[in-house]
């Protein structure tokens, strides 16, 4: 028997029974559509997790007060606080060689207005290398100067839904505005592209860091960010921050120096992790619909004695018959995956159209590892059925009608 | 062309042994046509599917063209079917979702014929049955006695030597069963071996050769008309 003709034949089986076959393919496309969507969904989660954090910049490195427990070290005596990080702690990271360049952060927030219109906004007081350092893009205007970051000066900058929002289609430039019980000048305007996790750049107002400092009345920073040379240097310059802030904090370590590929290695790990849970759940309706084609096959068998009866007196071999509810297995299972490949996809589309933030294509891996599950449940599951029906008495058979 | 010795098969019901067949010596030239009788459960079935190769012997030998097929493998017995030996059935055992032409072309399919072929030898051996306006009909358009001619058409197509039919005609009327004997002493006459089970005494009369079977041994075997 040709494999052609194998393929003919169990295409008359399939559509001859229609019910049966409909049935069959809408389990194993539901169970392939859901671990494509949810993976879908996974791969969605961690690209787009892991592309905000890209977005932060290039080698970059976030020193936290603070020391987190992930050492695991002895635990911090009762009643120790930790020590803030101040200007002088941020200067000092510039002489290590590793660094390129730094960006103290001081962050609080405030009431802005100009001429009756008023909104709370995030302050965010920092240097003029916060701009390179994050790659952001000035719309007008200019960045904030270099100068003495002990010095402040009543200058600001809009972050691009700020503006909108205080100023509407007039310019900004130029124009004097009032953060809390202080005037600034606004010397420029951000680009709409800045935003990433925890602090949307659209909605911040920069002001140099001692304007903020003195504006929220503490010496203190929420952060200093600071960028490696190169990727290579990162470690290097993680240690040299960590012994620079030591030695200025009487010997503690009392700081977090995360660098951006920690934390997005940690982010890749968790929503891989959670990927393939999501999938491996998924996978279970996989292997319901398997059991589905089981049944249904081994329903076909008792359906069918006669005509695999008949085949057996026309001169076909248990092997062949095996072999032919083995491909009608296959080919069900195939086709029903197929199915259920659009239609996973499509749904995953549709969520992408919904939620454009979402990178939504289904990863490569999951659709191979869901056409070729679906395809060896199918096989697997069909197997007993197949046997049964190849043991069969041929006599017995055509004589049970 | 057949030849049977002390054949003997047995079913086992429980702790009770059936004698299907019990010590059937019998042979079978080559162009014979050969009528099988006897009562309800005496074992006609059971020797055309031992001859058939569906059913093994529990004991004694059979030889298929002098060669002992007793203890063939399923899939050389298999092979022997498909080439030397075809069946009729009471129930024609038609593929119900095939056309006619389909199920005809299905021991070509199985043989592993090319395609071209298949569509050549379909169409010729549903022309002799008078059936090739009846190619694409599914068996459940047709007729009782069409429904056979397709059956023994698809019997046919692979030139067999040998045709098996067990009551070919029990589940026709009077005329479509005398259509498909005509048919049957047709292919006989061209050199065929038929070997028929039948109830009908007035068909069996019509054979060289009548077989009486009871309780699974020959009782009777007669030659010449009847
Ligand atoms: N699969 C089987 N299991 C057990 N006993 C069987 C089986 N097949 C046939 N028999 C028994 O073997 C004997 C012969 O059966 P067989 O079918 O050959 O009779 P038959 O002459 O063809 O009868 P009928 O004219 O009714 O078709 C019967 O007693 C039957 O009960
Ligand atoms: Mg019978």
């Amino acid at each position: 028997m040709r494999s052609l003709d194998i393929l003919r034949y169990t295409t008359s089986s399939i559509v001859g029974y229609r019910a049966r076959s409909l049935l069959l393919l809408f389990a194993m496309a539901i169970g392939v559509a859901s671990v494509i969507l949810l993976t879908s969904l996974g791969e969605g989660a961690r690209r787009y997790v892991t592309g905000e954090f890209s977005a932060l910049g290039t080698h970059l490195l976030i020193i936290l007060p603070g020391r987190s427990e992930t050492t695991g070290g002895a635990p911090p005596l009762l009643g120790e606080t930790p020590r803030d990080l101040n200007l002088d702690d941020a200067l000092s990271l510039e002489r290590i060689r590793q660094i390129r360049r730094i960006a103290p952060i001081a962050v609080g927030s405030a009431p802005v207005s100009w001429q009756g219109r008023e909104r709370e906004s995030m302050v965010l007081g920092t240097t003029a290398d916060f701009l390179a350092l994050r790659q952001l893009r000035m719309a007008q205007g200019r960045f904030l100067p270099a100068m003495d970051p002990h010095r402040s000066a009543p200058i600001c900058i809009l972050g691009s839904r700020v503006r909108k929002e205080l100023f509407g289609s007039q310019s900004a430039l130029g124009q004097w505005l009032r953060i809390g019980d202080r005037r600034f000048r606004v010397v420029g305007t951000l680009g709409s592209e800045g935003r990433s996790i925890g602090v949307d750049l659209q909605d911040v107002v920069i002001v140099p860091v001692a304007s903020a400092q003195a504006l929220f009345d503490t010496p203190s920073l929420f952060r200093i960010l600071a960028e490696a040379r190169t990727a290579a240097d990162i470690p290097t310059a993680k240690a040299a921050v960590a012994r620079a802030i030591r030695d200025r904090h009487e010997g503690e370590d009392d700081v977090t120096v995360i660098t951006q590929d920690a934390v997005i290695a940690t982010f890749n790990r968790i929503f891989r992790a959670l990927t393939l849970t999501v999938a491996g759940i998924a996978a279970i309706s996989l292997a319901v619909a398997g059991i589905l084609i089981m049944n249904v096959m081994l329903v076909a068998v008792s359906q069918r004695t006669a005509e695999i009866g008949l085949l057996k007196a026309l001169g076909a071999t248990q092997h062949r018959i095996l072999l032919l509810f083995l491909t009608e297995a296959g080919l069900l299972s195939l086709a029903g995956a197929t199915i259920g490949l659009g239609l996973g996809s499509g749904a995953a589309w549709m969520v992408g159209e919904f939620y454009p933030a979402l990178p939504m294509t289904p990863p490569s891996w999951a659709v191979f590892a869901a056409l070729g599950t679906a395809l060896s449940i199918g096989l697997v599951f069909g197997v007993l059925p197949a046997r049964r029906a190849a043991a069969l008495d041929p006599v017995i058979a055509l004589a049970g009608r | 062309m057949i030849c049977l010795r002390s054949a003997c098969r047995d079913y086992l019901m429980g702790t009770q042994t059936v004698h299907a067949l019990d010590g059937v010596d019998l042979d079978v030239e080559a162009g014979e046509y050969v009528a099988i009788t006897g009562p309800s459960g005496s074992g006609k079935s059971t020797l055309l599917h031992i001859i058939g190769l569906l059913d093994r012997l529990s004991q004694g030998s059979y030889e298929l063209d002098g060669d002992d097929v007793t203890h063939l493998s399923d899939d050389e017995l298999a092979l022997v079917r498909c080439e030397t030996i075809g069946f009729v059935f009471q129930f024609f055992h038609l593929v119900p979702r095939l056309s006619a032409a389909a199920n005809v072309e299905l021991p070509l399919i199985l043989g592993g014929i090319a395609a071209g072929e298949r569509e050549e030898r379909v169409q010729a051996v549903l022309q002799s049955f008078g059936l090739a306006d009846r190619a694409d009909h599914r068996p459940d358009q047709l007729s009782g006695g069409q429904r056979q001619r397709v059956a023994i058409a698809r019997a046919m197509v692979t030139k067999p030597a040998i045709l098996l039919a067990d009551e070919p005609t029990g589940n026709l009327d009077r005329s479509s069963g005398k259509e498909v004997i005509h048919i049957l002493e047709t292919l006989n006459s061209d050199g065929l071996t038929l070997l028929v089970v039948t109830h009908d005494p007035e068909l069996s009369a019509r054979a060289n050769r009548r077989l009486h079977i009871v309780d699974g041994a020959i009782t009777k075997d007669e030659r010449g008309a009847g």
